[in-house]
């Protein structure tokens, strides 16, 4: 039977893999994502499943990708700066196609920054993960249950297309407590993968070599994974529509700063003005089909994001291939007030707001 | 006269060249490797990470599981996939740059950790596919694409020795063999034997240091590379066992 329970998002997050059939973390502490470290450190025994504190954030990604190759699920979580060591791990999880799931809890700055929420690594999560052509999907949840029931998608995504997941979170979603219903405990079955490294047969008359390159020649490979980027661009895109139809603005943002919007829409449409939010579920791929629900004579689009550059503004533009003007509100380190979100459309309506 | 037939191990039958120079150490060094794993009654149930580089052309000299991942992160590749499979054989394949360089937060934590696999390092003291640059073991004086003049402490620091960096670590085995003659062949097969006998007991890490000759870089001869081998590599890289716990 399902558990009702309060619990912080990293927390939340932490058993919900586990509950998936994660037995395997390895990962190094650094704030805001330590709990999910802490919190394996002695459920993951529990479950009679190996949890390894690395000595980097790098060596984290390499001993999830031998986890991998050998069946297991597997997860690897950290911050900001953390997550720039995540990028020759990434870069091997996809050429090698080992099914994965790592979390991102974002926090402020570059550089060190601050252990404050931001959400300043859309841009390095969403487009930059690794060298190569890497691409992976990623998922920004907005509360603490999505954060358990998007960790469960994520090993179905991660295995459905044999790929690196990643779960991009913020500081306030991973450290505020909510109740959450948690699934039942799941097993899962390292030999269930006919690609996955496991004894061999007496009969068998070769083995698996396989390697951060493909055997087949880019020819070949180039082409399988191409199809893999579209089928994954295509069939995957998520996000939560609300109130576009007959809005005037249309907020768009994910994770915390999408949580205000929702705030906003109310308190807009309570004083008569016509505001609507798209929230991303998926940030790649971007939910290009959730703008083809707005209303055609949308005044603007307003980016909602904690950061300094509107690093979703690109792919705002791309998803409406630059037909709608749009806006930005962005609060980099603090977490937009949704009374400045209705001030700001109603400046868009005014035509008082300048356009990015 | 009794006469001794050589057989190749069957994993490596039927197979081309392993794709390294003449001279090179890594074809001996994987013909005893697998001779072993076939002794033991593994060859079905193991599995080789290899570095990039020189020791990842050993990735298509055998014919059953083996992979290449990141320069330098053979180790804990390796360690991730044995904690996953802790019943087969899980070894790492690297040289003396990925282990002691690029890696070598890896050689020091796995040892800290005393991880239940075997790590075999092929130290031939310099980085041979990038074409013979400076590697943590290159040896003072030694003259190198990085260090034409010949290496100096001043100019390049010490090179390190494992034996001495894991004075303190309680680890299962730490041996240093060669494959410059056949007496040293023969020894460090036998290294080879115990780091993986004491793997299969569950006892924790072994590591086995290869010496290697390195012709093409060493600008030498074959023959001139095991000499230079014997008479400077041997004096400061010391050959032998230099852990061997017994089992818990």
């Amino acid at each position: 039977m399902a558990d009702r329970a309060i619990m912080k998002g990293n927390e939340a997050l932490a058993e919900a893999a586990l509950r998936a059939g994660c037995r395997f973390f390895s990962g190094y502490p650094i704030t805001p994502q330590t709990e999910v470290l802490e919190y394996l450190s002695w459920r993951m025994n529990e479950v009679g499943g190996d949890m390894i504190q690395t000595e980097d954030e790098l060596t984290g990604l390499h001993m999830l990708l031998g986890a991998s190759l050998g069946g297991a699920r597997v997860l690897s979580t950290s911050a900001g700066p953390g997550f720039a060591l995540f990028h020759e791990g990434l870069s091997y999880l996809c050429e090698c196609e080992a099914p994965s799931v790592l979390v991102d809890v974002q926090r402020l700055g570059g550089g060190c920054g601050g252990i404050s929420a931001s959400q300043g690594d859309y841009e390095e999560v969403v487009h930059g993960g690794g060298n190569g052509d890497s691409q992976y999907i990623v998922l920004t949840p907005a509360s603490v249950q999505e954060e358990v029931d998007l960790v469960q998608e994520a090993y179905e995504l991660a295995e459905k297309y044999r790929n690196p997941v990643v779960i991009m979170t913020d500081a306030i979603i991973g450290q505020m407590m909510e109740g959450v219903t948690l699934p039942d405990m799941k097993e899962h079955d390292i030999n269930k993968f006919d690609w996955a490294y496991k004894p061999l047969g007496a009969n068998d008359t070769h083995g698996i070599q396989k390697a951060g390159w493909p055997s087949t020649g880019y020819d070949v490979y180039g082409p399988y994974r191409l199809k893999k980027f579209k089928d994954m661009h295509d069939n995957e895109q998520r996000w939560e529509n609300v109130q576009v139809k007959d809005a005037d603005v249309v907020c768009v943002a994910y994770g915390i700063s999408s949580r205000v919007c929702k705030e906003a829409v109310k308190k807009a449409r309570a004083k008569g003005v016509k505001l609507g939010l798209i929230r991303l579920i998926t940030a790649w791929p971007f939910p290009e089909k959730a703008f083809a629900e707005i209303n055609p004579n949308v005044k603007g689009l307003l980016v909602v994001e904690m950061s300094l550059k509107g690093q979703m503004v690109p792919d705002v533009k791309l998803a409406t291939k630059c037909n709608l003007p749009v806006y930005t509100y962005l609060s980099c380190d603090v977490v937009p007030d949704s009374d400045m979100v209705v001030e700001t459309a109603e400046a868009i309506i005014a035509g008082t707001a300048e356009e990015v | 006269m009794a006469t001794k037939t050589f057989k190749i191990p069957e994993a490596l039958e039927g197979l081309g060249s392993h794709g390294c120079c003449q001279g090179c150490g890594h074809g001996i060094a994987a013909r005893i490797i697998y001779e072993v794993i076939e002794e033991m009654g593994l060859t079905k149930n193991c599995i080789a990470f290899h570095d990039l580089a020189c020791g990842s052309n050993m990735l298509y000299a055998q014919k059953y599981h083996g992979f290449s991942g990141a320069h330098g992160r053979a180790i804990p590749t390796a360690t991730g996939f044995k904690r996953t499979r802790p019943d087969m054989l899980v070894f790492s394949y690297a040289g003396d740059g990925a282990t002691y360089s690029i890696g070598m937060q890896h050689t020091v934590h796995t040892a800290m950790r005393d991880e239940n696999i075997t790590a075999i390092v092929i130290n031939n003291t310099n980085f041979g596919m990038t074409g013979g640059q400076m590697s943590p073991t290159s040896l003072i004086g030694q003259k190198t694409t990085s260090s034409p003049a010949g290496r100096t402490k001043e100019l390049n620091g010490n090179p390190v020795d494992v034996v001495k960096l894991y004075t303190d670590m309680d680890i299962a085995y730490l041996a240093r063999g060669a494959v410059d003659s056949v007496p040293n062949i023969n020894k460090t097969k036998n290294y080879i034997r115990k780091a993986f006998a004491k793997q299969m007991a569950g006892e924790g890490f072994s590591f086995v240091e290869i010496l290697a000759p390195c012709p093409t870089n060493w600008g030498m001869t074959p023959a001139q590379s095991l000499e230079r081998m014997q008479n400077e590599v041997f004096k400061k890289y010391e050959l032998g066992e230099f852990i061997e716990r017994s089992a818990k």
